[in-house]
């Protein structure tokens, strides 16, 4: 990291070019959104943002959002591990089927898993059998975002796991390292950062997701609202201050968890380059 | 790329479960892909083929499906674009030069991928809606943004604008630039530096963002349904012409649409997977040459 | 880089090509809310053939559909439609508050602008297992209940009135005990989707519930789709559900289309379009029409919304639906 570096050319252009591009799709339309909710004064947007209705949808969405981030976290990782370190038959469909959640319109996925979990479904009938409801259910709210939010810590760790150089785990082996040590003091060191950021992004795409959650949760007061819905109600009842309050709560939620992504990557990334 | 991947049961690694071990997580994976990916599969190609072959090919040939699907490939085409541009210039920006808030720049292009897809219609109605406060402009220019094409182009870009950035930052970070730096002191200007010596090394990574951000772009629903106004024929999306569809009561037929993105997003995944193997055969090759 | 460039201006070109397709031709758009899609569908065909007859003309209608409230939302925020045709009159005032439509708009066309008007039923599964026969049946412990919610469903808003004007009804205006009854319904409801048909889905594909809170004219088509697994009880007092129609003036005069919009709107009180609505489920508000139907619609004492129990949306809507009311009180109570 040299001071050096200034001597490449294009900074102005690409700077420019950037910058342009990010206030005209990001910052400007960002900007309306503060300026809906200052509209409605600091105590009609407290008032908005803590309504217990509100607040409970808070709960929801934090709440199914993190187990599913934590869910996706075991098994992405799990996953990631497997696909990359063995070869077993259906690998490859598995690992081609990895960004289906990706490409597949929310809705469909929500129309697809509610049929799939309701208590006459393929799953959702035995596990009735044994007393659990899925569908219309938080559980139902948390098998949509996990579906949603499934490719992000696989794919953050599926790299790091193929980049890994075996020495390390070689070197620990001679050592006479047991296998767990090896895999919690020597690799596991070494992937946390991915799955972190997996985690992280899993969870903010998580508060954020509505088209698949809708369908599936029942939408019940107090209950399986998520924070999005609540958003949807208050703009149907006209109140457009109320539901942009509510917005930018969400929205700084998702920043600072994007924040701290980052700044946990950038982290990493000087720890391996030293 | 030290992991030369070979057949064999399992890689050369020091660190392995025993047997059982393996086979169990194989087993848990193989479970979780079933249950996570596999069956919302199952259940949109079985119910898209309920009633044979001959349903299915009307609903995926009927009129609003084919504009819809017009449409769909405009605004992926669009959005792609933009958002590689875009993704270039950041990259090199980011990368190349040193200076205060670049975190807080990172962080800005990554907002897109947390925000909701309500909120980020929301926005540009706010913005360009009758209602917006740039809308007093737009109708000077007689414009109309949202609750048309271009408010479901504009949505599009903003959900998938991270894609492209986002793969090309760690490459381009993770190289040096020292090339680069004597490519410029031999007297090469901005775009013969770029093209020629730095472009080659993110060719991949630019395929396979393009990739995710066309697929992603497909079936984006949340954002353009705030933005479209649902006019059929005209701001209809392929996503948006699926719940129209299921709304209509034609379940068989919605899903039969379904099926074309589906089967675009396993074309696009699996041309993805191609050009992965392509990457790493040519990085080894380039390792055995050093 | 001159590839990128290229692809871009071919992708402009395209854009602009999609758009110029669209001057030149006579368009309306028709904003509406959900049930509609089948009649619109049908009826769209009969007014172009109509028009073709008339003018020499050819018309396109674009259809846009959705629940009521984001329907009128949309219109408001910039959605130009030509005419609405929405669930309720709330909706439609809401954008002559906005400025988009003259306030005298329900005078404008005959029958309050409804030129059909439905009510609210119950679906319920074949042989009505849980006999259910009135209002009063819903607030019993262990009825499934399906209904999209009030507060983002037209439709729902009118299940909500009919269930309170039984109850006005019967516990003779005593309000805590209505309360207490419509709390017990809507503690019973499963499933609290976003529109009418998110709930006939539910109820229908995912199988849920009881019995769905409907349309009339929704409950008939399930009907006529699945009528072997279903049945409907028509309870002895209901709502008289008036969606109306209106022209939107701001766009209609911007866009030059006032003449043909509301052609297009008075050609639904005419006898085709009367019947079109009929068939498709709809009262026809002409009573000979009506009558062609024989039995098809079961006669129930409906209440109106102007009844002074709610005298009028305006007033219902502050009461029951808005942040906080009745409907709100329902869940939180502290």
């Amino acid at each position: 990291m040299s001071v050096s570096k200034k001597v490449l050319p294009g900074f102005g252009l690409t700077m420019g070019l950037t910058m342009s591009y990010l206030s005209f799709i990001v910052l400007i339309p960002m900007f309306s959104l503060a300026l809906e909710a200052a509209e409605v004064g600091w105590a009609g947007f407290w008032k908005a943002i803590t309504d217990p209705r509100i607040i409970a949808s808070y709960k929801v969405s934090f709440g199914c959002s993190f187990i599913a981030a934590l869910i996706n976290a075991i098994f992405g990782t799990i996953m990631a591990w497997v696909l990359t370190r063995y070869r077993f038959l259906g690998r490859r469909i598995i690992d081609g089927l990895i960004e289906l959640p990706f490409a597949l319109p929310t809705a469909v996925a929500g129309i697809a898993l509610t049929a799939l979990t309701v208590d006459k479904g393929w799953i959702g009938k035995p596990l009735a059998e044994l007393g659990i409801a899925v569908a219309y259910t938080r559980v139902g709210i948390v098998v949509a975002l996990t579906f949603i939010t499934l490719p992000f810590v696989v794919r953050s760790v599926q790299p790091v796991l193929e980049r890994l150089s075996p020495d390390y785990e070689e070197a620990g082996l001679v050592l006479g390292a047991s296998k767990l040590k090896i895999f919690f003091k020597i690799v596991f060191p070494e992937i946390k950062p991915a799955v972190l950021t997996g985690f992280s992004l899993a969870f903010a795409r998580g508060l954020g997701e509505y088209g698949s959650v809708i369908f599936i949760a029942g939408n019940k007061p107090l209950k399986t609202e998520i924070a999005p819905l609540m958003i949807v109600t208050r703009l149907e009842e006209f109140l457009y201050g109320q539901a942009t309050a509510v917005a930018l709560v969400m929205l700084t939620a998702s920043f600072i968890i994007m924040f701290l992504i980052n700044r946990l990557q950038i982290r990493s990334a000087t720890f391996c380059e030293g | 790329m030290k992991n030369t991947n070979s057949i064999g049961q399992a890689l050369p690694n020091a660190f392995q479960p025993n047997l059982w071990g393996r086979r169990f997580l194989i087993v848990i994976t193989t479970l979780f892909a079933l249950t996570f990916l596999v069956a919302p599969l199952v259940v949109v190609l079985t119910r898209a083929f309920e009633y044979g072959w001959s349903p299915f090919w009307k609903a995926v040939t009927e009129i609003y499906t084919v504009k819809a699907l017009r449409l769909t490939a405009l605004t992926t085409v669009l959005a792609v674009t933009c958002n590689t541009l875009f993704g270039l210039c950041a990259a090199w920006a980011l990368t190349r030069f040193q200076y205060k808030g670049r975190g807080f720049l990172i962080t800005l292009i990554d907002l897109p991928f947390a925000i909701s897809p309500i909120i980020a219609g929301l926005i540009f109605i706010l913005t360009y809606g009758r209602l917006g406060w740039l809308h007093p402009y737009l109708v000077d220019w007689q414009l109309r943004i949202v609750f048309n094409v271009p408010g479901v182009v504009l949505a599009t870009i903003f959900v998938t604008l991270p894609f492209v950035a986002r793969e090309i930052v760690p490459v381009l970070a993770a190289r040096g630039t020292d090339e680069e730096q004597a490519a410029v002191l031999m007297g090469a200007g901005f775009f013969t530096v770029f093209f020629k010596v730095t472009f080659p090394h993110i060719r991949w990574a630019l395929v396979y963002s393009l990739i995710l951000c066309a697929a992603r772009a497909m079936g984006e629903f949340g954002a353009v349904s705030v933005v479209s106004g649902h006019l059929r024929g005209k701001t209809n999306t392929l996503p948006l012409h699926i719940e129209i569809l299921y709304n209509e009561h034609k379940f068989s037929e919605s899903f039969a649409v379904s099926t074309i993105l589906v089967a675009t997003s396993v074309i696009i995944l699996t041309a993805r997977n191609v050009i992965e193997q392509l990457a790493k055969k040519e990085d080894e090759s380039n390792v055995f040459r050093s | 880089m001159p590839k990128f460039v290229f692809t871009l201006f071919t992708a402009l070109t395209l854009m602009l090509a999609f758009s110029a397709n669209s001057l030149f031709a006579v368009e309306i758009t028709n904003v509406s809310y959900d049930p509609t899609r089948e009649f619109y569908d049908e009826y769209n065909k009969a007014f172009q053939k109509y028009w073709q007859d008339k003018k020499k003309e050819e018309v396109t209608i674009i259809q846009s559909h959705g629940g009521s409230g984001k329907q009128a939302r949309a219109v408001i925020e910039g959605n130009e439609a030509d005419v609405v045709t929405l669930a309720l009159a709330y909706d439609i005032t809401a954008i002559a508050e906005a400025g988009l439509i003259k306030k005298d708009w329900q005078e404008k066309l005959p029958k309050n602008s409804s030129p059909y008007t439905s009510t609210i039923v119950f679906l319920v599964r074949k042989g009505n297992p849980k006999n259910l026969k009135d209002w009063g049946d819903l607030a019993k412990d262990g009825v499934g209940i399906i209904t999209p919610n009030p507060k983002t469903s037209g439709g729902a808003r009118w299940n909500y009135l009919a269930a309170w004007a039984w109850a006005d009804k019967e516990y003779n205006h005593d309000r805590t005990k209505i309360i207490e009854y419509i709390t017990k319904v809507f503690n019973n409801v499963l499933v609290l989707d976003n529109g009418a048909r998110g709930s006939t889905n539910t109820f229908v594909q995912n199988g849920q519930g009881d019995v769905l809170l409907a349309w009339e004219n929704e409950a008939f088509l399930t009907l006529k789709q699945e009528g072997d697994k279903y049945e409907i009880v028509t309870p002895p007092t209901s709502i008289l559900a008036e969606p109306p129609v209106t022209v939107v003036d701001e766009v209609v005069d911007k866009r030059g289309t006032r003449e043909i919009a509301t052609e297009y709107l008075t050609f639904l009180y005419s006898d085709e379009g009367q019947r079109l609505a009929g068939k498709h489920f709809y009262r026809p508000s002409n009573p000979e029409i009506l009558k062609e139907f024989g039995n098809q619609f079961v006669s129930t004492q409906l209440i109106t919304i102007d009844n002074p129990l709610f005298d009028g949306w305006e007033k219902a809507q502050k009461e029951h639906f808005t942040d906080g009311a009745i409907f709100d009180q329902i869940y939180v109570k502290k």
